[in-house]
C-alpha cells in the first residue's frame, strides 16, 4: 500500500494567476482551461537529489565566480541568506537553491539582451547552493541594478534575483524572485503586480540585516523561502522518506 | 507549529537559463557542466527512447525561452533516490534549440508506478514548463499512445470530464523517437493539472 496524505494543496489565489494582461507576454502564454485537480502520487512526492559533489568550491559566490584571476564583479556587495522551510515551518535541508541576475548596472549577460547598460566582465550572474541541515543556504553577489524591458513604454523591474528551488519533490518545485526593502519600483511593477495581494508580495521582499552584514565588506539581505507542505497526521500509515 | 503561506511563484523570465543552463548560453567557467542535460548516466537495462517537442503559444508560434524540466521512474516503476536503478537519475532539463525552441530528452521508457490506492498508474513522464509569460510553472504529464491497455485504467487519465482532451497528453512514436508538444492556449489546449 503506497497511501499517502499528499502534499497540501497550492493556494492559487495567493499567487499569481495564469492570465495576467498587465504582464502582456502572460496573454498569449496563458491556459485557458482551468487545470485538473488531483491528488500527489509518487510520480510527484519524489524527485531529484543533488549531491554536494556537485558544487564548486565557488558556486555560491557570484562575486569572483566569473571574475579573472584576482579580479572581482562591480557593485554593491552584499551577502544574501536565509533558510528554506516548509509551509508547516519545517526546514528543507539538503535542497538545491539556483540563483541568477544582471549586474549592477541591471545588464544580464544573454545573447537575446540588448540593454545598452554594459556587461560587467567579471560577471556572470548565476550561483547555486545546497541548503544545510537546518535549511540554511547564503551566497555573495553584487546587488543587481534596475532594467527596462518591453511591456508599457517606460516599465522597469525592480531590483531583483531570480530564484529557483527544487525542494524534496516536483510537488515543491518553484520559481520566484527576490526584492529588496524599501525599493519603490517593487509597486509600480506589473510582474510583481501578478500577485494578487499586497501580503503575498511583501513575502518576496528580502529584509536588510544589519546584524547579518560582514563589516567593512558586505551588507546582508534576508530572504527566506517557503516550500508547500507534506501532510503528515495521525492517519499517516507509513513513515517520513520510506 | 507556525504555519506560512507558500512564497508565491513569478515568471521565470526570459533569462532563466543564465541561472538553470548557464553553459547553453556561452557563460563558461561557473558550473562543469548543465545540470540535468544527461538522464542515462550509466548502462541501465531498459528500453532507450528519445522525446522531443516544442511548447506552443495561443498563437501557434513555439516558445524559443522556454526552458523545460522532466521527472519520471526507471523501467521497473521506481524513482531514483526510491530504490531506482543505477545509472539513471530520471530528472531531465531542457532549454530548448535556440533557434527552434525544440527540447530532446534522451531517456528510458518509464515503468508503472502506484497511484495513491495502490493502484497502477501507466508510464508517464511528469513535465514542468517555465517561460517568460508563464507566472506559476505549468505541470503536465506525458503519456504514451502505443500503452492502450495501461492508459485506459489509469487513475488520472480516467477521472478527467473532458475525455476529448486526453490526446492533448499523448505522445505518439514518429520514427525514431516520441514527439509531445504542448500547446499553453487555444485549440488542441494540453491539460494542465493543479498537483
Amino acid at each position: 500500500m503506497t497511501k499517502t496524505n499528499g502534499y497540501a494543496a497550492r493556494d492559487r489565489s495567493w499567487h499569481p494567476p495564469a492570465l495576467t494582461p498587465l504582464y502582456k507576454t502572460s496573454v498569449t502564454r496563458s491556459p485557458r482551461f482551468a487545470p485538473i485537480g488531483a491528488a500527489t502520487s509518487l510520480s510527484e512526492e519524489t524527485g531529484p537529489v543533488f549531491g554536494h559533489d556537485i558544487l564548486g568550491a565557488k558556486d555560491n559566490d557570484l562575486i569572483t565566480n566569473f571574475a579573472a584571476p584576482g579580479e572581482m564583479a562591480i557593485g554593491p556587495r552584499i551577502v544574501v541568506q536565509g533558510h528554506v522551510r516548509d509551509e508547516f515551518g519545517r526546514p528543507v535541508p539538503h535542497t538545491l537553491v539556483e540563483v541568477w541576475q544582471a549586474n549592477a548596472g541591471g545588464r544580464y549577460r544573454h545573447k537575446k539582451e540588448g540593454y545598452l547598460a554594459p556587461l560587467d566582465p567579471n560577471f556572470g550572474g548565476c550561483g547555486r547552493c545546497i541548503t544545510d541541515e537546518n535549511g540554511f543556504y547564503e551566497f555573495l553577489t553584487v546587488k543587481p541594478g534596475p532594467y527596462p524591458w518591453p511591456n508599457g513604454p517606460d516599465d522597469w523591474r525592480p531590483a531583483h534575483i531570480h530564484v529557483s528551488v527544487f525542494g524534496h519533490s516536483f510537488a515543491q518545485r518553484l520559481i520566484t524572485q527576490m526584492y529588496f526593502e524599501g525599493d519603490p519600483m517593487i509597486w509600480q511593477c506589473p510582474i510583481v503586480g501578478t500577485i494578487p495581494t499586497r501580503e503575498a508580495i511583501e513575502t518576496l521582499v528580502a529584509k536588510l540585516d544589519r546584524p547579518g552584514s560582514i563589516p567593512m565588506n558586505s551588507l546582508c539581505y534576508q530572504f527566506d523561502i517557503t516550500l508547500r507542505g507534506r501532510r503528515q497526521t495521525m492517519f499517516e500509515n507509513r513513515m517520513e522518506g520510506m | 507549529m507556525n504555519r506560512y503561506k507558500e512564497s508565491p511563484s513569478q515568471t521565470a523570465g526570459p533569462y532563466v537559463h543564465i541561472g538553470c543552463t548557464p553553459n547553453f548560453l556561452g557563460i563558461d567557467g561557473i558550473f562543469p557542466e548543465d545540470l540535468g542535460t544527461t538522464i542515462i548516466t550509466g548502462n541501465p537495462e531498459g528500453e532507450r527512447i528519445t522525446i522531443k517537442g516544442s511548447v506552443f503559444d495561443g498563437t501557434g508560434n513555439p516558445l524559443k525561452d522556454a526552458l523545460i524540466e522532466i521527472w519520471q521512474a526507471d523501467p521497473s516503476g521506481k524513482f531514483a533516490g526510491r530504490g531506482g536503478v543505477e545509472g539513471f537519475t530520471g530528472w531531465g532539463r531542457s532549454p530548448g534549440d535556440m533557434d527552434t525552441g525544440e527540447f530532446t530528452f534522451e531517456t528510458l521508457k518509464p515503468g508503472r508506478v502506484p497511484f495513491t490506492d495502490g493502484r497502477l498508474q501507466a508510464p508517464h513522464v511528469t513535465f514542468w514548463i517555465v517561460a517568460r509569460g508563464i507566472n506559476l510553472g505549468l505541470h503536465t504529464r506525458m503519456y504514451f499512445a502505443d500503452e492502450e491497455t495501461a492508459n485506459a485504467e489509469d487513475p488520472i487519465l480516467t477521472r478527467i470530464e473532458h475525455q476529448s482532451r486526453i490526446p492533448t497528453l499523448m505522445a505518439v512514436k514518429e520514427g525514431d523517437h516520441y514527439r509531445f508538444d504542448i500547446r499553453l492556449q487555444g485549440e488542441g489546449e494540453t491539460i494542465f493539472f493543479d498537483i
